[in-house]
């Protein structure tokens, strides 16, 4: 281990103040900082996204070919659109365990005594989940399109956004679970546990929740946001754009952001 | 001196008053900082030192802006702990018990995002993390996973990270716990050079009475929340003095020697059978004269023994507890402030 240096050059450098030369950065740099610094392990190592496909994968292929052909198309081209809404809605509600992770090992802590905004803190986390959701939908789309799957570009945009958007939103709830969670893993994993499956099957993304189903099934589906959202996005994979359900999508997807973020601020400054 | 931050050059750095801190865990009260009057100014180097669950951590995060005061009023650099928390965060470092690095990150990437959110240009973040990388001796390591680093390496690039924008108030919480000695003993080196190399003021929290005794100027002993003595390492334990140990032949001899050392000014004597201990102010020096004098009165001394005060010594006298029994018996509590912090 060396020795810190005191060189002639460096002190003069701190008697004049090093800070005369900073400016301070305002929320949007600070939320960039947070975000980028989120996305640095996925940067340093881009196989980890390929890790988080393994489960869509397994479910496209083993899973996919057990479904009837509807009437408007190919199994897959129904089934694809609620498979990247399952992988958005697994990897945004798991990501607030890296924040546990960080509140036990110390680095939230220090963020905490930096001068990083604490809604920075949270926003940046949050939007980072957008980067994740386009790669992986972009490779599901890219894995299915040579079989019986056709691709409608502008759809699949459109579907995507409306997707990040949802999935920022959760990634907020997730990071909120683990603050009030205080870093004690079971408890974040029991109650993502816990509410992951219900929103999961209530969206239809699996099976259809269609007029067979009983009505107090139904009944909760249609208190489900994300079954708003699976539905817009089946129609946009398709290629069509029928206005109603696409902006019902839409509406469920701000209105899960907008709620995650209120959520996550809130929890994050009395967290203080 | 420092024209942005509107510190002061004359003044204290730190100064709190009547500093409060309690935790309610279920129905009980506990007053971790009871009524704290500390000033720190520029240029110290200060160590609270004090059992694991004496406040000096609850204090630090006060001063750090983790946790507000129950009561009291606290101001770092100029600013206040609880209305100015922005501006205490951009003029300290902070080196906390934990790694400043998350697990899952690059070393470097960490230390380029803290200099960033101080306000850094991109190109001066990348140029100071990789000077103080090659400082701390982490080039090579720095592109690697922070989990796959050793304690030694995780703990510097903590300390990298916490100077990454040239603070001039610096606090470490228990820097060296976790340590192995030779990595303790190079640690405190570097907070030592940074002290007295760059001026930075430092604040240490820890509960190594070896470590407060060797890179300390100051040393403030923190006992159930309340400061009991406040001073540099030699002067506290001069004032308690060495401790002379004399063996004699006969009982008899032994209570004649006592009686002599009773005259020693500020001596205190204890007699147990054929051995008489005399904790006295520069017993070291007394000790040859005393010996020969006792020699003379017909009573020679058969065994001699000095030691000096250790700061455990200093402890035991204020508290009536060792500090290192303490340290062993009360391994929890700093888990309790953790916890409630």
């Amino acid at each position: 281990m060396t020795t810190i240096e005191a060189s002639p050059a460096r002190a003069t450098e701190m008697a004049a103040g090093p800070e005369s030369r900073r400016r301070t950065p305002g929320f949007v740099a600070d939320t960039w900082n947070v975000m980028t610094r989120e996305l640095k392990p996925m940067l340093r190592e881009p196989a980890s996204i390929l890790f988080a496909m393994v489960q869509p994968l397994v479910f496209l292929a083993l899973f996919a070919p057990l479904l009837p052909d509807v009437g408007t198309g190919s199994a897959l081209q129904w089934f694809v659109p609620g498979i990247i809404a399952m992988t958005a809605l697994m990897g945004a509600s798991m990501t607030g365990s890296n924040l546990t992770l960080e509140m036990n090992t110390g680095s939230h802590e220090r963020l905490l005594v930096s001068p990083l905004r604490r809604s920075a803190l949270l926003v940046g986390r949050a939007l980072k989940e957008v980067v994740p959701v386009l790669a992986q939908g972009i490779l599901i789309v890219a894995v299915v399109t040579p079989f019986s799957f056709d691709l409608h570009p502008v759809g699949v945009i459109v579907g995507l956004a409306i997707i990040a958007t949802f999935a920022v939103g959760v990634g907020s709830l997730s990071f909120a679970l683990a603050l009030v969670s205080k870093g004690q893993d079971w408890i974040f994993w029991t109650v993502q546990q816990t509410l992951i499956f219900p929103v999961l099957l209530l969206a239809g993304v699996l099976l259809p929740i269609d007029d067979g189903a009983p009505g107090w099934l139904r009944f909760l589906g249609d208190l489900n946001p994300l079954a708003y959202i699976v539905e817009a996005e089946r129609a946009l994979f398709a290629g069509t754009f029928p206005a109603g359900t696409v902006l019902a999508g839409i509406g469920a997807a701000v209105g899960v952001a907008a709620l995650g973020l209120v959520v996550g601020l809130r929890t994050m400054s009395r967290a203080d | 001196m420092d024209t942005t931050t509107g510190r002061k050059s004359s003044g204290p750095v730190i100064r709190t008053s009547a500093l409060t801190r309690t935790f309610t865990r279920g129905k009980q009260t506990v007053e971790a900082v009871r009524g704290l009057d500390l000033e720190v100014h520029d240029g110290e180097l200060v160590a609270l030192l004090g059992p694991n669950g004496a406040g000096k951590s609850t204090t630090l995060r006060m001063l750090t802006t983790l946790i507000a005061p129950t009561s009291g009023t606290a101001e770092v650099a100029g600013f206040d702990v609880v209305r100015d928390q922005r501006a205490v965060r951009q003029s300290i470092g902070y080196v906390g018990q934990g790694n400043a690095a998350a697990h899952q990150q690059r070393g470097r990437d960490e230390v380029v995002s803290q200099a960033r959110a101080h306000g850094l240009s991109r190109s001066e973040a990348n140029r100071q993390a990789d000077e103080l990388l090659e400082t701390f001796d982490l080039t090579e390591h720095a592109m690697r996973p922070v989990s796959t680093l050793s304690g030694g390496q995780r703990r510097r690039l903590d300390v990298a990270i916490g100077l990454v924008h040239q603070p001039r108030l610096m606090f470490l919480d228990e820097p060296s716990t976790g340590l192995d000695p030779q990595n303790r003993v190079n640690l405190q080196e570097q907070v030592r050079r940074l002290n007295r190399d760059l001026g930075t003021t430092i604040v240490l929290t820890t509960h190594y009475l070896e470590e407060a005794d060797a890179i300390a100027d100051r040393v403030i002993v923190i006992d159930h929340g309340l400061v009991i003595a406040d001073d540099t390492a030699t002067a506290l334990k001069a004032g308690l003095g060495d401790l002379v140990s004399l063996g004699f032949a006969r009982p008899q001899d032994a209570s004649a020697a006592a009686a002599r050392a009773e005259r020693l000014d500020g001596a205190s004597v204890t007699t147990t059978g054929t051995s008489v201990d005399i904790r006295v102010p520069h017993g070291r020096d007394l000790a040859p004269s005393l010996v020969t004098d006792l020699a003379s009165t017909g009573t020679p001394a058969q065994r001699i023994e000095v030691v000096s005060a250790t700061l455990d010594d200093v402890f035991l006298h204020l508290t009536g507890r060792s500090l290192r029994e303490s340290n062993q018996t009360s391994t929890d509590s700093t888990t309790d402030e953790g916890e409630a912090a």
